[in-house]
């Protein structure tokens, strides 16, 4: 019979209902949040600032620093413990690496730049509007990047192919589900995170990219109108 | 070959948004060249200047930069001279020789001089390809501060506090009554009488805030006027 209709009446090329915010969090040298359905990402961007142990520092150029982190009420389950897990180190570290291309840090060497990345809370797609939201972030704090980064998981629910998968098609109990995050830089389409959780036909893995990357272009032009939002309002016009 | 501007002067752009296309601009600070576009490297505010591009920057911290006068407090003091905080990523040397023009016996206890969380106005002289900063306190307002209260402010709104030849910064001093000096670095220091420092945060807040609509001057002028008749 096969998975003929989303369970939120989605169609299949339609994510989640979103909502960007720019400059959320006072203190921060820039912040934002990215809402994707019942996914809340907020990120906190600190620095170029003063990095110590001097072990870490980087004589050519600053270092980017990620830290991912679920809150313990932020799923819809059990309480998500606390502190640092192997899931959250791994997340941090993809995060990271598809944030590095489109930042230049070689103005500060020695320095670091720490993203704070905090989900209160979640319902799949996390690693994802984290990556929408640092980068919004970063460019609030006013860094040097050569482009934004969007990112949008999309997947395979038994036989469909699906943009942006919310938690109960996740765990669709009837059928193979596959699950890829992915972001990518909107100038030039380029890929700066591609994972797979499940397996996928090579021709379905082509179609679900070209899915992904038209959802990320739509999830682009959400992030600079919030960028702009932010500053129009500032300088009052 | 097309040489279009796709963007309007004061127009706000994200990193990566397209600026122009075609050879015949050029990249200003701010923007870079990808084949034949022009595009921006940072969030910033667009201004054509003739057939150059170049973005202001909005949003950021602090970077040294040679020749600014900047608020610093003292947090090592050693023999050569003392370290200082630039409200920026790296700390800055303030040596023996540029800091006072009076005989320091060898030896001599440095914290007579400059104690460990005294605040200084000083003077950016030297910044190394790595961001080793120097200052120096030696010219004219570089001194050690007293009393008062120090503020934080985004950098980059600080010419408009400071205003065309100091236009706005005098208005607020005549106004409250207070002293107040302005570090690049995005410190301000106020000092006066209690009412009056908090019309000066006030204010500062303000310009801050609407630091890039017109009339500001004037706005400025018409609250510190309804304030003091309070």
């Amino acid at each position: 019979m096969g998975y003929d209709k989303r369970i939120d009446d989605r169609k299949v090329d339609e994510y989640r209902k979103v909502e960007a915010k720019v400059g959320v969090i006072k203190r921060a040298d820039g912040s934002a949040y990215f809402k994707i359905g019942n996914t809340w990402a907020y990120a906190a961007v600190y620095g170029p600032r003063n990095l110590y142990p001097k072990f870490l520092q980087n004589p050519e150029k600053g270092i980017l620093r990620c830290h991912y982190n679920m809150m313990p009420f932020s799923s819809g389950g059990d309480r998500v413990r606390p502190g640092g897990s192997r899931r959250s180190k791994e997340i941090s570290m993809v995060t990271k690496n598809s944030l590095l291309p489109v930042l230049d840090l070689s103005e500060y060497p020695n320095s670091v730049v720490d993203v704070f990345i905090e989900l209160p809370q979640t319902e799949a797609g996390s690693r994802c509007a984290g990556i929408t939201a640092a980068s919004m972030a970063l460019a609030d704090a006013g860094l040097l990047m050569k482009d934004l980064i969007s990112s949008v998981s999309v997947g395979r629910v038994d036989d469909k192919l699906v943009v942006d998968l919310d938690y109960y098609e996740e765990s669709y109990p009837d059928g193979p589900v596959a699950d890829v995050p992915l972001a990518i830089m909107p100038g030039t389409g380029e890929i700066t995170l591609l994972q797979m959780d499940g397996e996928v036909e090579k021709d379905d893995l082509k179609k679900l990219l070209d899915l992904g990357k038209k959802a990320c272009m739509e999830i682009y032009e959400v992030q600079k109108k919030a960028l702009k939002e932010r500053y129009e309002q500032k300088q009052g016009r | 070959m097309t040489n279009e501007v796709l963007v309007k002067d004061k127009d706000i752009v994200v990193p990566g948004e397209l600026l122009a296309e075609g050879m015949g601009n050029l990249p200003g600070q701010g923007t870079y060249r990808d084949g034949e576009k022009i595009l921006a490297a940072r969030l910033g505010l667009v201004q054509v200047d003739g057939r150059t591009i170049k973005l202001k920057q909005l949003a950021g911290r602090y970077l040294p930069k040679t020749g600014d006068t900047i608020i610093c407090k003292v947090f090592e003091v050693n023999f050569s001279g003392w370290r200082v905080e630039t409200n920026s990523a790296y700390p800055a040397m303030l040596s023996l020789k540029d800091a006072t023009s009076s005989f320091i016996q060898r030896g001599a206890d440095l914290t007579q001089f400059y104690d460990i969380g005294d605040n200084v106005v000083c003077q950016v002289t030297n910044v190394t390809s790595q961001n080793l900063v120097d200052v120096s306190m030696k010219g004219p307002g570089l001194r050690k501060l007293a009393g008062g209260r120090i503020i934080e402010v985004n950098t980059n709104k600080v010419p408009r506090i400071i205003g065309k030849q100091g236009s706005m910064i005098q208005m607020i001093k005549e106004a409250t009554k207070c002293n107040i000096t302005v570090g690049q670095n995005g410190l301000v220091w106020i000092d006066g009488d209690i009412d009056g420092e908090i019309v000066a945060v006030d204010v500062i807040k303000k310009i801050e805030e609407e630091a890039h609509q017109s009339g500001l001057t004037d706005r400025i002028k018409e609250y510190l006027s309804k304030v003091k008749v309070k």
